[in-house]
Formats: C-alpha cells, sequence, structure tokens
C-alpha cells in the first residue's frame, strides 16, 4: 500500500494554526468558527466588529485562493434535507458543546485544555459511528 | 495602548485571521464533505488526508500559545485574553460534543467549511448555514433557560448556568 503526504492538507492546517495563533496573539481571541458566528447572535460590546471582519475574511478567502487554482467541490449531489437538518444539529451542538472542530480540535487542543480534549474525542467517535452505521444501512 | 488603535488591531487581525483561516479551509480540502466522510470512514476506505490538517494546525498553533502567547498578560492591542478557565468536563460539553458529531458525521460539514465555501453560491452550503444558524439561537435561548428541548425540558437553574456560561464560554451568555 503506497502513501503519499498530502501537502495541500498539512499545508492547509498549518494556515488554520497560523490563523488562530495571529488572532489569538494580537487580539486575545479564540478562532472558533461556531464561538465566532455565535457571538454576533448574542452581541456584546466590543465583541461585534472583529467577529464580523473575520467572518468577511473568511467568505472572501474563495478569491484569494482561486489564483492559486483551488476551487470549491461541487456538492450539488447532497441531498438538502439531510444536510439541513445536519446543520440544525451542528449549530445547536456546537453552542451546546461551547466549541467545533476549530475551537475544541485546533485552539483547545493546542492549549492542552481538558475538555476541548474530551469534546474533540467525543464529537469525533460520534462521526465516525455515525459515518460506519450509515455505510451498514448502504448510505441513505 | 489607547481605545481605538486596539479597535483598529481587533478588526485588522480578525479580517486577516479570517482570510488565512478560509484559505486554509479551501486549500487543505475540508471544505469538501465527500472527503471529510471519507476521513470518517476508517472501517470502510479510509482517507486519512485530513488529520494531516489538524495536525498541520497544531504543530503551528501549539508552539506559538505556548512559547509565546502563555507568557503574556494580554494580547499585543492590550485586550484580555478569552480563554476559558473552567477545567470541568460536564454533561453539558459531552453532549453537545456529540449532538454535533452526529451532524458532522451526517453532512460532512461544519461550521468552518460552511462559511468559507459561502461564496461558491451552492444552495446545499447555504441551506447548511441557515439550519446552523437556527441551531445556534435555539442553543443559545436553551442555555438561557428560555427555551424547552423535548423530554429535557427547560434548563435548571438559571443563576447558576448563567455565572457558569459567563465564565466558560468565549461567547458569554448573558440575559439582557
Amino acid at each position: 500500500m503506497e502513501f503519499t503526504i498530502p501537502w495541500a492538507s498539512l499545508f492547509g492546517g498549518m494556515l488554520l494554526g497560523l490563523s488562530a495563533a495571529l488572532l489569538m496573539l494580537f487580539s486575545g481571541k479564540v478562532a472558533g468558527i461556531s464561538g465566532v458566528i455565535g457571538g454576533l447572535l448574542n452581541p456584546q460590546k466590543r465583541e461585534s466588529s472583529w467577529r464580523a471582519a473575520f467572518l468577511a475574511g473568511m467568505i472572501l478567502s474563495l478569491l484569494i485562493v482561486a489564483p492559486l487554482g483551488f476551487a470549491l467541490p461541487d456538492i450539488s449531489d447532497k441531498n438538502i434535507l439531510l444536510v439541513s437538518f445536519a446543520g440544525l444539529l451542528v449549530g445547536f451542538g456546537t453552542r451546546i458543546g461551547n466549541g467545533c472542530t476549530s475551537g475544541h480540535g485546533i485552539v483547545g487542543m493546542g492549549r492542552f485544555s481538558k475538555r476541548s480534549i474530551y469534546a474533540t474525542l467525543a464529537f469525533m467517535v460520534t462521526a465516525i459511528a455515525v459515518v460506519l452505521i450509515r455505510r451498514l444501512l448502504g448510505a441513505l | 495602548m489607547n481605545h481605538s488603535k486596539a479597535k483598529i488591531i481587533r478588526i485588522v487581525t480578525g479580517w486577516i485571521s479570517g482570510a488565512l483561516f478560509g484559505s486554509g479551509m479551501i486549500i487543505s480540502g475540508m471544505v469538501d464533505p465527500n472527503k471529510v466522510i471519507a476521513f470518517l470512514d476508517i472501517f470502510g476506505e479510509w482517507d486519512p488526508s485530513l488529520a494531516f490538517v489538524m495536525g498541520g494546525a497544531l504543530i503551528v498553533f501549539t508552539p506559538i500559545y505556548h512559547f509565546m502567547i502563555k507568557k503574556r498578560k494580554k494580547a499585543i492591542n492590550g485586550d484580555l485574553f478569552k480563554w476559558t478557565s473552567n477545567t470541568t468536563v460536564d454533561g453539558t460539553l459531552i453532549s453537545g460534543a456529540v449532538i454535533f458529531g452526529v451532524g458532522w458525521g451526517l453532512a460532512g460539514l461544519c461550521p468552518g467549511p460552511a462559511i468559507a465555501s459561502i461564496g461558491g453560491g451552492s444552495n446545499i452550503i447555504l441551506a447548511f448555514t441557515l439550519s446552523m444558524i437556527v441551531g445556534m439561537v435555539g442553543a443559545n435561548q436553551y442555555l438561557a433557560g428560555r427555551l424547552p428541548l423535548p423530554i429535557v425540558g427547560y434548563r435548571k437553574d438559571i443563576s447558576a448556568i448563567t455565572a457558569e456560561v459567563t465564565s466558560n464560554s468565549t461567547t458569554p451568555i448573558t440575559n439582557q
């Protein structure tokens, strides 16, 4: 079995780490996407403009990487009802669990936070189980 | 550092970090739900490449945090660090993570890739993002004790919870 290092994934991941480090070093904030959005939905003083700027940067990043030959995949074959249901769970779960793949998985794990390590394990194991169950059921 | 300078740094850093984050999401392949599901499919045709995304992020973030950030009392612009002092692993944390895991496994999408993909104009992404926001509003309302859930009902003992949420959340939730 041959294995090649997925350089694009590694490099993209390093950009995520750099982004989270810069945001925390310069302005003390946690680069957790669910937290950034959740905070906008529950606005506090001095907590909205940087969040809006962060999300604007994220949305526009599509234009930054396009000249490098990176584009979004075509996902039009996905079931929109299933995706919408999943969206509800993702939104609800990340707020109750106080973070997602970025907040817990990168910033929290990098800080060796016990809560984040447990949360990351919990959502990874659950997602792996869901994928396994769907495969056993013959993918809906 | 004066007030307006701190604010400018906060906003400019926010934009630059957001642009880097979104670029990282697209370049790494996290924006592809099929790739995410293949990564989670460890009992099938496992595609381990996305493990390198978290690995890559951690090899950059972890040393910068431990050698540069942790030593500081405040961020460069004078703002306080926004991480939690709470170290309790509780049922709320784990049940939230499990609910998130179900959604992530079903769609192969999490909040970061969804936001980075909005500009692509896919109605799948828009549907996911809108439902996600509805879910977040619902969770915020539940945490504030204003929304009952099936079976669970209203969240009890709001005063303790509000204090807890305020102290351990990166986005303090208060009743205004």
